[in-house]
């Protein structure tokens, strides 16, 4: 097959490599939040960028919210709304504020948050767990933001949670995936999807997440704060195929000393 | 009578309901939850769901968010 054959080929094995959450199925593996986004307009050239199917949005009292515009951008856009329980610090505030979502959204999948302090934006694990469980007993799918921890991870795919989703660092700080090694046993403990999320900077950090395999990406502030978010949206979507591809691919071994790929063998004495 | 609708002391009519209350207050939203003392109102609870005096409201609407 020919160099010119192969490319068409490969493209259509990725367009058959769907990333599925409760048997919903997506062709983007990336997901967006839309938290600190400058402008309307901004958001709409960055989700259409991205290619992204699946986009959060949060809750807030009707006085501090967004104008009701913003849910007339996202549905033109064509994407799926994922609610999130933002700023819940406990499981009973989490619990009520998904079903707030359900009711406002209409929808039973929710981005659990429940976070430790305002400092570091950590999950806490035990409400948490205590949440997910509440929400799968109601019916919910549930996506659950937490720690690199790969036995709170196996936890929460146990209590049945649709997707788990680990920090690569503190949300907001831009500072990559810290502990690349619990990312991976965090993966290869679980049976449904995860999905990197939180602390992407650039798209290199999103590369690695998916060489390290994980089934997708969920990133906000690494593209609504970003001088051109436009573009890094589109850098964000390419970084995400590319690390998809390189783990499918599957990458040489590192090694201490080199390797010539060029055989000695033959070499003329001069 | 007075009740508290998302942390701020509100005068309403004796008889008011939740639906009541949320056209007052939407403000362009369609897409917006309730909840009263801490449970959720279901949408199509509001119109018969009467409010009482010191009753604590959260009318919330969606927003960006990571």
């Amino acid at each position: 097959m020919s160099t010119s054959e192969l490319a068409p080929a490969l493209a259509r094995e990725e367009a058959a490599d769907p990333f599925g959450i409760a048997g919903e199925t997506f062709t983007s593996r990336l997901l967006l939040g839309t938290g600190g986004v400058p402008s309307l307009e901004t958001l709409e050239a960055a989700v259409r960028a991205s290619g992204t199917q699946l986009v959060t949005v949060a809750l807030r009292r009707v006085e501090a919210s967004s104008s009701a515009s913003m849910l007339e951008v996202l549905d033109r856009c064509g994407v799926r709304l994922l609610p999130n329980t933002a700023g819940c610090r406990t499981a009973r505030e989490a619990v009520l504020t998904a079903r707030l979502a359900r009711e406002a959204f209409g929808t039973p999948w929710v981005k659990l948050e429940v976070i430790g302090d305002e400092h570091t934006l950590l999950p806490d694990a035990v409400e948490l767990l205590d949440a997910a469980e509440q929400l799968v007993a109601d019916g919910f799918t549930v996506l659950a933001y937490t720690t690199d921890d790969p036995i709170l991870g196996r936890r929460l795919a146990d209590a049945g949670c649709a997707a788990v989703m680990p920090l690569g660092s503190p949300i907001g700080s831009g500072l990559g995936i810290r502990n690349p090694h619990n990312i991976a046993l965090l993966r290869e403990g679980v049976d449904v999807p995860v999905v990197l999320d939180a602390g992407i900077g650039t798209a290199s950090d999103a590369a690695l997440a998916m060489e390290l395999g994980c089934d997708a990406v969920l990133l906000a502030s690494a593209v609504t704060r970003a001088r051109d978010p436009e573009r890094m949206a589109l850098a964000m979507r390419q970084a995400v195929e590319g690390g998809r591809l390189a783990k499918l691919a599957g990458r040489i071994p590192r090694r201490w000393h080199a390797e010539a790929s060029t055989s000695f063998e033959g070499l003329p004495e001069l | 009578m007075q009740i508290t609708v998302n942390g701020e002391d509100t005068e309403l009519a004796e008889d008011a309901t939740v639906a009541d209350l949320v056209a007052t207050r939407r403000g362009g939203h369609d897409r917006v939850a309730v909840a009263l003392n801490g449970d959720v109102v279901p949408r199509s609870s509001w119109p018969a769901t009467r409010l009482s005096p010191g009753d604590t409201l959260e009318v919330l609407a969606p927003t960006a968010g990571g």
